[in-house]
């Protein structure tokens, strides 16, 4: 056991991955000599040679495009995007090539990519570089979606969305790489040293896609969130005093849909929170499932604490950023009916 | 504001349209064998003049001229014109049939089977062609069961695409054939990374990859050019400019003066233009191509100049928007009879031959179709519904499996 922030333990296990597995190879923008932006891929090229992890051009589309390539060849190609906000000039390969090259070639051909890159604010990014995307990956049928909170399951997610054989989508909440972030920015900004998901396991091991993970078991409400969020959301629920049960979904896409509706059916209320903007977000989603599936367990609406339906602005963060004001108010109200 | 001093938005149109002589003025067609032939480990800097000629073999009298002049045994030549053959013919009943209802679409590469035909028979079992939907004559050179092709086109119980795709998006991986897709150009960096991803493993395969001219506008085209630029990825590059896009004329994807094949300069890769039409010329372009993938030394562009003389598919009436003569009148030809004159030249066809060929290669195709049309047309026969929602993902998530289940009460089964 080591304690690592999220950059480590994600620098961790592409190492890893690079040490075991020859078919695996890292490219993006930056990632080779300098170690990318976030310094994800630090020294990796140093260690394993430069074919294994190099730079490329500024081509979202291009890289996406290779690596599917690649794919089909038989390796397991892990792209960074640099930010997420950047994801879309590739998002017709990832759409129209990666999600469904399984599917119409009937198996003959398939795109085991993994397609890592920074989302999420709280770091004065603006538009350009706060955006979280996972919705518009979560409707597009062949891909899976992954978002970590914590070192812990950063590093076990990313193996086992290397070695996965589908297509993966892995967002990593900038805000997190070096520090839990509870949304209360006039605070002092805490590391991850000392807390327990950042203890990890030097060697390899998996966390699965598609388990959610029960942050805080309790009774009154259930509250899903992923991401930064998970740790806003925790500290809402602690600040609020109610018997919150928080889970961390992990993977938007496959959805642990068991968890979800067994801690529903269980509180009988729920609060979905994300920082993506509300119209069309997952929690749309998640909150038409609940209705679905649990709807006579339900003593009050499902509340949603999401970005407002605006663009990610500049100066406006703190108002447009779901903190644990907007969500502790979404308790309260889910408590009242 | 002075008239001299406004601005004039240039459209570019097409020399002819319907109603209209057949122009194909402003068309230079050097001399078979006139273009020289660079050293294929050579210099790229040395070569920026090819992309602006055009490289052909075959001169009038089916004589193969020229340093380009390739050695390719008659049994090749005769398998190229076996290939070429059947896909016209197997276009031109699969075009029928879709006319008469027994399939929702379909797509001839009428007037370009040499280019898939003559490079499947000049690259190696595992090398992979990444294809647009009109290179048929790939799979054809390659001996791909026609049932499997009359199959998908009905979207049958036996199509090997489970009924997943429009007509003629094939999928072949034995047959170094990549999934298709109605998307364009979305595969050519696929191409590009295949080819690293064989550099990366010290594999000797190499990478084939298509566009129409008209794709060369996506943004697809050029990140995969600068890919293959960067990396010296070992793939040839192909850019089929047929002449037209739909409706679209060439000049609406590349301004006057300029070629498709020049593009390769701004990527430092190698450009050559070539006749299309010319079996040998594609042939030896190829192998020119391939030496220098095989030698490390990268990807080349190659622009074959050729002419869609059908229409782009069943759904478009081509005679809407170019002269109904057209493609009579075009210059470089069929490739069919340039290559059938070639190898009655050399001694090694004649027309009975060529009688008994087209004979037993329509009887082959009447017998697929009979085949085909017992196990049934579109609508008539499907494989299994529950194929539907297998392939998602590797292994089916709980949607796929509840919507399945779902679907199957829908339909009472």
């Amino acid at each position: 056991m080591a304690s690592m922030n999220m950059i480590q333990a994600l620098n961790n296990a592409l190492d890893i991955t690079l040490a075991s597995d020859p078919d695996t190879l890292i490219f993006g923008e930056d990632v080779g000599y300098f170690g990318g932006v976030f310094r994800v891929t630090d020294k990796l090229q140093e260690k394993h040679g430069l074919t294994r992890c190099f730079d490329a051009p500024i081509s979202e589309g291009g890289i996406i495009a290779a690596a599917i390539g690649m794919g089909a060849y038989g390796l397991r190609p892990v792209v960074e995007i640099q930010f997420a906000d950047y994801i879309l000039p590739a998002f017709d390969q990832l759409v129209s090539e990666a999600a469904r090259l399984r599917y119409r070639s009937n198996g003959e051909f398939w795109a085991p990519l993994t397609v890592r890159s920074p989302y999420g604010g709280g770091i004065f990014g603006g538009q350009t570089h706060s955006q979280s995307p996972e919705a518009i990956f979560a409707h597009i049928t062949g891909l899976k979606t992954i978002i970590p909170s914590n070192p812990y399951d950063a590093k076990g997610l990313l193996i086992s969305a290397i070695e996965c054989d589908d297509p993966v989508v892995f967002l990593e909440p900038k805000r997190l790489y070096n520090g839990p972030f509870e949304g209360r920015p006039d605070q002092a900004m805490k590391t991850w040293a000392g807390h327990k998901d950042a203890e990890v396991p030097e060697g390899h091991y998996t966390v699965p896609l598609g388990r959610a993970a029960i942050t805080r078991p309790g009774n009154e409400v259930t509250v899903l969130a992923y991401g930064t969020m998970v740790h806003v959301a925790l500290s809402a629920i602690e600040e609020s005093g109610l018997d919150a049960e928080l889970i961390d979904l992990r993977s938007i896409v496959p959805l642990d849909i068991d968890t979800v509706t067994a801690s529903v059916k269980k509180t009988g209320r729920c609060v979905i929170v994300h920082e993506a903007s509300r119209f069309g977000g997952f929690g749309a989603e998640l909150s038409a499932l609940i209705q679905e599936r649990c709807f006579y367990y339900l003593k009050a609406p499902i509340g949603r604490v999401c970005g407002w339906d605006t663009p990610y602005p500049h100066a406006f963060e703190w108002d447009y950023f779901p903190g644990p004001a907007r969500i502790i108010r979404a308790l309260n109200s889910a408590m009242e009916n | 504001m002075p008239d001299e001093k406004r601005l004039q938005l240039h459209i570019p149109k097409p020399q002819a349209r319907p109603g209209e002589p057949v122009n194909f003025d402003g068309l230079i067609v050097p001399e078979a064998g006139s273009v020289r032939r660079p050293e294929p480990l050579g210099c790229e800097a040395d070569m920026r003049d090819m992309p602006f000629s055009l490289v052909r073999v075959l001169d009038e009298n089916g004589c193969a001229v020229g340093p380009w002049a390739p050695d390719i045994s008659p049994d090749v030549l005769r398998k190229g014109l076996r290939a070429m053959l059947l896909t016209r013919l197997f276009d031109d009943k699969l075009f029928r049939l879709q006319r008469q209802g027994k399939t929702s679409f379909y797509m001839k590469s009428t007037g370009e089977e040499a280019i898939g035909a003559a490079q499947s028979l000049m690259l190696g079992q595992g090398d992979m062609c990444f294809p647009t939907y009109r290179v048929l004559s790939w799979l054809m050179a390659r001996d791909y069961p026609l049932i499997n092709l009359v199959h998908q086109i009905f979207s049958n119980e036996k199509d090997p695409l489970k009924g997943r795709q429009l007509p003629v998006l094939y999928s072949a991986r034995e047959y170094g054939f990549y999934s298709l897709s109605g998307n364009l150009g979305s595969r050519f960096g696929h191409a590009v990374g295949w080819a690293m991803a064989s550099a990366y493993k010290n594999d000797d395969k190499i990478a084939l990859g298509y566009v129409g001219e008209g794709t060369t506008a996506e943004g697809d085209f050029h990140e995969a050019l600068t890919f293959a630029g960067v990396y010296r990825a070992p793939a040839i590059l192909c850019v089929t400019n047929n002449q037209w896009a739909i409706s679209t004329f060439a000049g609406i994807a590349n301004p006057r003066d300029t070629t498709f094949a020049a593009k390769a300069i701004g990527y430092g890769i190698p450009g050559l233009r070539v006749d299309g039409n010319d079996f040998l010329a594609v042939c030896a372009a190829t192998q020119w191509a391939a030496e220098r993938a095989h030698a490390n030394l990268g990807s080349t562009l190659i622009e074959f100049f050729t002419y869609r003389a059908a229409g782009h598919s069943t759904s478009d009436d081509p005679t809407k928007y170019r002269p109904i003569d057209e493609p009579v009148h075009w210059p470089l030809g069929d490739p069919i009879v340039r290559l059938k004159a070639h190898l009655t030249v050399i001694g090694e066809w004649d027309e009975a031959r060529h009688d008994a060929l087209t004979a037993e290669l329509t009887e082959a195709i009447n017998a697929a179709v009979r085949e085909g049309e017992a196990v049934g047309t579109l609508g008539k026969s499907k494989p299994s519904v529950a194929e539907m929602f297998e392939g998602v993902f590797k292994e089916p998530d709980w949607r796929v499996i509840e919507q399945r289940q779902e679907l199957g009460k829908e339909l009472g089964l």
